[in-house]
């Protein structure tokens, strides 16, 4: 069981801003892809993953990192500090 | 150093007097506050999002690499979340150093890594709607200079 935490635009279009989701997933990509395959809201808020940033447990990850062990997955688009 | 993430308005010149205080003996100090400016002349308010726990890792890492690249004596970032208004401040970093140079190098690097290393979002809220404010590749381009 992960924490899956949504950010921003990605938080309103899947209208949720965290989940808990049961997984075989390995890596990020793989979470992605069965998050798209759940509903159109997240195929349409995970269509072009190059405009999104994710976080494992609260550090900036790739898409092919591994998920073994992590306990908070989180996406959001690229941040907008400053 | 401090740093403080928050939603309540912050005195920037208050601040700015601590910090002189706690960086004494320094040669430079250099401040740099962000204010919420309208450039549409439709800006009701803008709102800033973030990820708790996220937000104060990856600015207190930003500032221990400031730190430790200029030799900083002192660090302080502030940066607001929740609703702010036009002309209210948004956020504040200062440094202070032996020389100028790396007090305003130090500077530089923290402002553009909060940009588009730290956890925020902006969300512009006008009389007809709200839009979220997307990042710049030029944002991303200006982390190669470090």
């Amino acid at each position: 069981m992960i924490d899956v935490l949504y950010f921003a635009w990605l938080r309103e279009r899947i209208g949720l801003p965290r989940e808990q989701i049961t997984t075989q997933a390995a890596t990020v990509a793989d979470l992605v892809a069965e998050l798209r395959r759940r509903e159109e809201r997240y195929a349409a808020a995970f269509a072009d993953t190059s405009a999104l940033r994710v976080a494992l447990d609260q550090t900036l990850a790739d898409f092919d990192a591994p998920l073994a062990g992590v306990r908070e997955v989180a996406f959001f688009p690229p941040m907008t500090g400053g | 150093m401090r740093v403080a993430l928050q939603a309540a308005a912050f005195d920037a010149g208050a601040e700015l007097t601590r910090f002189t205080t706690r960086a004494k003996g320094v040669g430079a100090i250099v401040s740099f506050t962000g204010i919420v400016r309208d450039e549409v002349g439709t800006l009701q308010a803008l709102e800033i999002e973030h990820y708790p726990g996220m937000t104060e890792a990856a600015v207190t890492a930003i500032a221990d690499q400031a730190v430790l690249r200029w030799n900083l004596a002192e660090v302080l970032v502030i940066h607001r979340h929740g609703r702010l208004s036009p002309g209210e401040a948004i956020m504040m970093v200062a440094t202070a150093a032996t020389h100028r140079a790396d007090a305003f190098q130090a500077a530089e690097f923290l402002m553009d890594y909060l940009k588009s290393r730290a956890p925020f979002w902006k969300k512009e809220i006008t009389a007809t709607g709200s839009s979220w404010v997307a990042a710049k590749t030029s944002d991303e381009a200006a982390l190669d200079r470090w």
